[in-house]
């Protein structure tokens, strides 16, 4: 009996430290991604580039800074970036990061993954229609016409891994069996793993989709949204955008790289290495590729629904 | 059931009462709407006990008319339908005291309370009747009824259309009803009734429940009855009327019609669905298409609208289609013995019928406040509402959040089960049919994010921003009566979300009935498949709370550091205005204009700026329907076209009609006897 109790109660520790060292490097880690997408590109570009922590001192410079809002903004205005944090902090609670467990985990999460992303799109548009500015406007209605693409590609990609490994729960979904999936399923897998690399340009607003760096607010998608946000607000925007990065990233982790140490000591600095990976293959997509016409944007998009259609049909045999 | 039937009677009483004291608009009110209040608070005492798994007698009474006695019967199909009936038109009547009020001076208001009245009443009959011809009657009186509320501004061109629009297309539904319940009774298509049933009892419901049907007779009944009950329900490509009378009618009569009227079509698909036996293989897959196709259809269509009920009227065929989506998932599930698929199906397509009833209610009741307000329907002459109308705003955008099925709100929560419902289809078959369910998963996803667009449209254009007009600029705050009725809807869209469990206790019953299960089977294949009601409902209630914590953390940041206020950042542009924000069109417009397959695709024409120094340039726009562009306005010219020969027939002298009484009798005589003869030899 008291072995029992002593392994259920190590069992506990165990998912406890376990969901702690989850949270901590979830909130803690995303932006340094950003952080290494720009030392690639500088590096690309033979500059030396700002240091890799950048993204964290300009954080903690603009929740220093007062904040002023535009008198024709409402409570919806101040809602957007708080909703948009909240529901990307959650999502981040639901994936996968180094084996098979998430902190919150239930059959049908999947959905809910795709429809969090969703309120916060939802909100960060209107805060944006909320200004009454015509460039804000038009990043909204960029904003979600081209997620109403990107959500299905999302979709049927994880169609494919539900349908490999019969589970409707992220963490088995994403989980320890990814490595049997590409030895049986190579192309599916493969499929999905080129269809989420898009869907994650387009998501976090990267090249070729959108330049995060562009002077010309025409040609802006997600800047053009945040326009009218300073300070404080300005802040959480961006390091909600850096945790949405880091959840597609991590979820192209899990795709990509079925490795494991066999210990805990071992797969979360594997997990952080593959990470700083995608954000440098990011980094290099970024300096080695030209902006796509915005017309041309959707064609894109539709390509990488295909693909994961495809990688759906590709099961059957 | 007596308890009901007095209801029904207040109400068209109540309805005679407003008409007989059109003199005085405050006493016709008075009687109109609060009649049908308290019918529907009394109407609901006997409906909940039955939903909630009680019993109410029967009704039957000796009826001078040929094919059965006038017999009416609470079941859990019919209770499950009622309570939004009376639900929504208690709140509607309440709703649309203070709405119709402001009309008294143009409009006598005896005659749209006589209707609303009668509207009602004839929806209670429909869903309460247990004969084919008291059905059909109450069918009519319902239809005739909306018709007269649609065409109530009827100086106005548009509303004249729209009611004639619907009449015609009511009617050739109405048509195939007919066909559908005589062929019921028939002893061609029945074995059951060829073997001397009496002849009275032939149209009773409870005569075709015991129906032994062939299949063939059973496919071509499915099939009539899908056309005659989907040309009510919305069903893609006999949409066309909804968004005319939408649209037309006054706001609370509009909730109304898209809350409920539309789902007395889905109604009864179900009823037929019960005599028709085990569903074949077929029916399901192809009511399931066609809900994808109508819910496709209509959000294209919904995004592209600048009339803000038109949005809500394309967004109700949408919401039509997720409900037949489900509902053919769910039968394929039956028919294929995948329990679990069929119980989730059936959930999320009932689940759906009481969200959308609350959800488009609320929306509908929004949009009547807006225009009353703001005297537009127009959505590029608004703006700045939220502002101006803070009550108002507040619960529209709640109910574009849980119309765009945006978690945490109850739109989600059936979302949530046709996802898992096309998922575990996808998931457990290999063959060819689990991979249409997975990419019917991808094609609802894109529906969602269309939704989204459309909802976020809506209130980005109309709540948001500066307004677009100086009507809008100076619009007011709804009166008390009207916002009332509005925070009940809203209150119920978040209780559903939050406990969805407690609502689907209560109708699994009615997914016994449909599926002809013993009752409480449905109860016990739902927790089968991984209680997926309480999930979701948690994740509401999570996600709420999680949502409230932060929103009253930043209230009490921004309360301690008051922040700086300033114009809105132009890009250096000094002197912005109203006319240069995004447009509802604009908004659209990569959508609208280069995403959508041309048939769907809005008309316009363009005269661009040209030469030096441009003088004239302009552009126009406009949404019709393609249904009905392409389709039933060249149909129907040709048809009158082709029928005026029959004009012949037309003298428009007394004798001549005469003779045609004359010759009719005299076949029907000769017919008659013919027959007779036969008998004999």
């Amino acid at each position: 009996m008291d072995d029992r109790s002593a392994l259920v109660g190590r069992l506990m520790m165990h998912t406890i430290l376990h969901n702690t060292v989850h949270v901590l490097v979830a909130l803690m880690m995303p932006p340094l991604l950003l952080g290494v997408i720009a030392k690639t590109k500088a590096v690309f570009a033979g500059r030396v580039g700002p240091p890799v922590l950048q993204p964290y001192y300009d954080l903690i410079k603009l929740m220093q800074k007062g904040s002023v809002f535009s008198t024709t903004t409402t409570w919806v205005f101040r809602a957007g970036p708080v909703v948009t944090l909240v529901t990307t902090a959650l999502v981040v609670l639901l994936i996968p990061l180094v084996d098979a467990t998430a902190p919150i985990s239930f059959t049908g999460d999947l959905i809910l993954l795709a429809y969090l992303l969703g309120l916060g799109r939802f909100f960060t548009a209107a805060a944006a229609l909320d200004t009454g500015s015509a460039f804000e406007g038009m990043g909204a209605a960029r904003e979600v016409t081209f997620a109403c693409l990107a959500e299905p590609a999302l979709f049927l990609g994880l169609l494919v891994l539900a349908k490999l490994s019969g589970s409707l729960m992220l963490a088995e979904m994403l989980g320890d069996g990814m490595g049997d999936h590409w030895k049986a399923y190579s192309a599916s897998v493969a499929l999905v793993l080129l269809s989420w690399f898009i869907v994650l340009l387009v998501e976090n607003s990267r090249i070729p989709f959108d330049d995060p760096n562009t002077h010309l607010e025409l040609t802006m998608i997600h800047e053009v949204m945040v326009l009218d946000h300073g300070g404080p607000a300005f802040g959480i925007i961006l390091y909600g955008a850096a945790l949405k990065l880091f959840i597609f990233s991590a979820m192209i982790v899990r795709l990509a790289f079925p490795f494991t140490t066999g210990s805990a000591w071992g797969d979360w600095p594997l997990f952080a290495l593959a990470l700083l990976a995608v954000a440098v293959a990011i980094g290099v997509v970024e300096s080695t590729m030209a902006r796509l016409r915005l017309t041309h944007i959707p064609i894109l998009l539709v390509a990488a629904c295909l693909l994961s259609a495809f990688g759906i049909i590709l099961l059957l045999r | 059931m007596d308890v009901l039937l007095i209801a029904v009677f207040m109400q068209v009483l109540a309805g005679l009462g407003a008409l007989a004291w059109s003199k005085s608009p405050r006493l016709a009110t008075l009687v109109g709407a609060g009649g049908a209040i308290a019918a529907s608070l009394l109407g609901l005492v006997p409906t909940l006990r039955v939903l909630c798994g009680g019993a109410v007698a029967p009704w039957q009474m000796g009826w001078d008319a040929s094919h059965g006695a006038f017999r009416v019967e609470v079941d859990a199909l019919s209770a499950f339908f009622l309570v939004p009936v009376l639900a929504l038109s208690g709140l509607a009547a309440l709703y649309g005291g203070p709405y119709l009020f402001a009309y008294r001076h143009e409009k006598s208001l005896g005659g749209p309370w006589f209707f609303f009245n009668l509207f009602v009443a004839g929806m209670v009959m429909v869903l309460v009747a247990r004969t084919a011809l008291l059905f059909l009657m109450a069918w009519e009186v319902m239809s005739l009824a909306a018709y007269f509320l649609v065409t109530l501004e009827h100086e106005k061109a548009e509303a004249r259309y729209a009611g004639w629009v619907y009449l015609i297309a009511t009617h050739l539904g109405a048509a195939c009803l007919f066909l559908t319940f005589l062929l019921l009774a028939n002893p061609v298509a029945n074995a059951a009734n060829a073997s001397g049933s009496s002849h009275d009892a032939g149209l009773q419901f409870d005569a075709f429940r015991g129906n032994h049907l062939d299949p063939m007779w059973a496919g071509i009944l499915f099939v009539l009855a899908l056309v005659g009950f989907g040309a009510k329900a919305g069903f893609v490509p006999f949409h066309v009327w909804l968004p005319e009378a939408h649209a037309a009618a006054p706001s609370h009569v509009s909730a109304l019609m898209s809350g409920v009227m539309i789902k007395m079509g889905l109604y009864g698909l179900l009823r037929v669905l019960t005599f028709l036996g085990p569903p074949q293989a077929w029916w399901g897959p192809t009511l399931a298409v066609l809900g994808l196709l109508t819910a496709l259809i209509g959000i294209c269509l919904a995004l592209q609208q600048r009339d803000i009920k038109r949005v809500l009227a394309y967004s109700s065929i949408e919401n039509m289609g997720l409900i037949g989506l489900a509902l053919g998932v769910g039968l394929t599930g039956l028919a294929r013995n995948e329990l679990g698929v069929a119980v989730l199906g059936i959930t999320a397509a009932l689940l759906h019928v009481w969200n959308h009833a609350l959800m488009k209610g609320l929306m509908f009741f929004c949009a009547g406040s807006v225009v009353h307000a703001a005297g537009t329907r127009d959505m590029e002459r608004l703006g700045g509402l939220l502002k101006r109308m803070p009550w108002t705003g507040g619960v529209m955008l709640l109910g574009a959040v849980a119309l765009a099925a945006l978690p945490p709100l109850n739109g989600f929560a059936g979302k949530w089960l046709m996802y898992l419902s096309l998922m575990r289809t996808g998931v457990a078959s290999a063959d060819v049919h689990g991979l249409t369910a997975l990419l019917a998963v991808g094609l609802l996803a894109l529906i969602g994010g269309l939704a989204a667009l459309t909802f976020l449209r809506l209130i980005g254009i109309v709540l948001l921003g500066t307004p677009r007009s100086d009507a809008a600029g100076q619009a007011h705050e709804a009166s008390p009566g009207m916002i009332g009725p509005m925070l009940v809807l809203a209150a119920l869209c978040v209780g559903v979300a939050v406990a969805p469990v407690l609502i689907a206790d209560l109708f699994l019953g009615v997914a016994d009935q449909i599926y002809g299960w013993e009752p409480g089977r449905a109860l016990r294949e739902l927790d089968d498949a991984d209680t997926p009601l309480e999930i979701v409902g948690n994740v509401n209630g999570w996600l709420l709370f999680v949502l409230g914590a932060s929103a009253l953390a930043v209230m009490a940041w921004l309360r301690k550091s008051v922040p700086a206020t300033g114009p809105t950042w132009g890009c250096g542009y000094a002197r912005p205005t109203a006319r240069m924000q995004y447009t509802g069109r604009s908004f659209a417009h990569i959508i609208a204009e280069s995403l959508l397959p041309r048939f769907l695709r809005p008309r316009t024409s363009r005269q661009p700026p040209q030469g030096l120094f441009p003088a004239r340039s302009g552009f126009a726009a406009e949404n019709p329907d393609p249904a009905s562009e392409r389709v039933y306005v060249p149909l129907f010219r040709r048809l009158a076209d082709s029928l005026t020969r029959l004009r012949v027939l037309q003298q428009g002298k007394v004798n001549v009609y005469l003779i045609y009484v004359f010759l009719t009798v005299v076949l029907a005589l000769a017919w008659m006897t013919v027959r007779r003869w036969w008998a004999v030899s």
